[in-house]
């Protein structure tokens, strides 16, 4: 863990190997509740990742002070604590962002991806991994997230962070940007995500072999 | 009054279904909905949390928040998680075979976002305390509809011929958009009207 490979590491499985959405598919609902357009979703992103880096960071900072039988408590306290912020933070800062995520910007509280980190990793790491860690696993989610925006905001109204891309003769796929588009989206990148995964899981195995 | 309410329990059932139009407590939707018989008990002890919920929300708004509305968010999550810790331990005195009944499903639920996603919404749409429990009694109706549908489809699909890569989540996810897409027809039933 000491090496530098090794903090490496810890970073990188969270955008790939252990992506929170493709391969834990956990945090399902502000995935698929507020990526319909690319810049929400950044949003989101940005807003979780924030969450999940100082949560991690007082937590790795109070591991041995908080006693185990109320720890998922502490977490979802400190993690609380953490979301008001973002949610006034966010409304002072971008008032019509914060109106269209509106209830979702508080429901990160209970995105299971950052309690996850905290009780399997924070927990029981020094500050430096546990802050590497909770910024691959933010990176990984909001890059998730990133994908299904781009793709839905591309697909149903034909434009990438507002601004028009395929011009007047697109006829938008409107179900894109409804819930269902949300469903579809992450069904299909989960399938792309398979097939990559396998392809490469069948090379690896070849190579070992050879 | 009693047109509002009802208007208040349908949309919550059908047209803004808290699992296929607001997202909310996907984790169980994805995750418990192969069996036709959890689902429907994961649905039943669903509303009787949301309902505990309700009245947990709309106690705390009118009594504690007015005097600290910042602290909103960790009383709803703290007080939430601590009642349905104590209803349950009362039910299991009271009740066993009700207890037996929810079983396991109780204590998970509480962590569902689902159950935050009520309290919040029900304030932000200002509810009183008899709309609040309407409304818990709709969105927890709609996820239980969502939850038996889903699990039926999916005890079809076992028989099916699928391929590999496209197996569990990524089928779950497709046929619960095409879910999503028929609850969206509801949409029209009352602007017709």
């Amino acid at each position: 863990m000491n090496t530098p490979d090794g903090h490496w590491d810890v970073f990188v499985k969270g955008l790939w190997k252990e992506n929170p959405v493709f391969v834990a598919v956990l945090g399902m609902c502000p995935t698929l509740a507020v990526t319909n357009t690319a810049i929400n979703s950044l949003a989101m992103g940005a807003a979780t990742l924030f969450v999940l880096f100082f949560s991690s960071l007082l937590v790795s900072l109070l591991r041995k002070v908080i006693a185990k039988q109320v720890r998922i408590t502490t977490y979802i306290v400190i993690i609380a604590t953490f979301v008001s912020l973002v949610d006034m933070l966010l409304a002072a800062l971008v008032p019509d962002i914060h109106k269209e995520l509106g209830a979702f910007i508080a429901l990160i509280v209970v995105n299971c991806v950052i309690l996850g980190r905290q009780e399997a990793f924070a927990a029981s790491n020094r500050v430096g991994p546990a802050l590497l860690d909770a910024a691959g696993m933010g990176v990984g989610f909001s890059m998730a997230l990133l994908m299904i925006g781009v793709v839905r905001e591309l697909l149903g109204n034909g434009s990438l962070f507002d601004i028009p891309v395929f011009g007047s003769s697109f006829e938008p796929w409107i179900v894109m940007i409804l819930p269902p588009g949300g469903f579809f989206t992450l069904g299909f990148l989960l399938l792309i995500f398979n097939t990559v995964a396998r392809r490469r899981a069948t090379r690896s195995s070849i190579v070992t072999k050879a | 009054m009693a047109q509002e309410l009802l208007w208040i329990f349908i949309s919550a059932l059908l047209i803004n279904n808290f699992t296929l139009a607001y997202f909310l407590g996907i984790c169980p939707f994805l995750g418990v909905s192969n069996k036709l018989d959890t689902a429907m008990r994961l649905g039943l002890a669903n509303i009787f949390v949301m309902i505990i919920t309700a009245l947990a929300a709309w106690a705390l708004n009118t009594f504690v928040l007015i005097y600290a509305p910042y602290l909103r968010l960790i009383s709803f999550i703290i007080v939430i998680a601590s009642t349905v810790q104590f209803v349950e331990m009362a039910i299991k005195k009271w009740s066993p075979e009700l207890f037996k009944a929810l079983g396991i499903f109780l204590p998970l639920i509480t962590t569902n976002c689902a159950i935050l996603g009520i309290a919040l919404f029900a304030t932000n749409k200002g509810y009183g305390l008899i709309e609040g429990i309407v409304y818990a009694l709709g969105a927890g109706g709609g996820m239980t509809l969502a939850l038996v549908l889903m699990a039926g489809i999916r005890e079809e699909t076992r028989v099916l011929d699928i391929p590999d890569v496209m197996k569990g989540t990524a089928l779950s996810l497709i046929v619960a958009g095409i879910l999503s897409m028929a609850f969206m027809g509801f949409a029209g039933m009352f602007s017709a009207a």
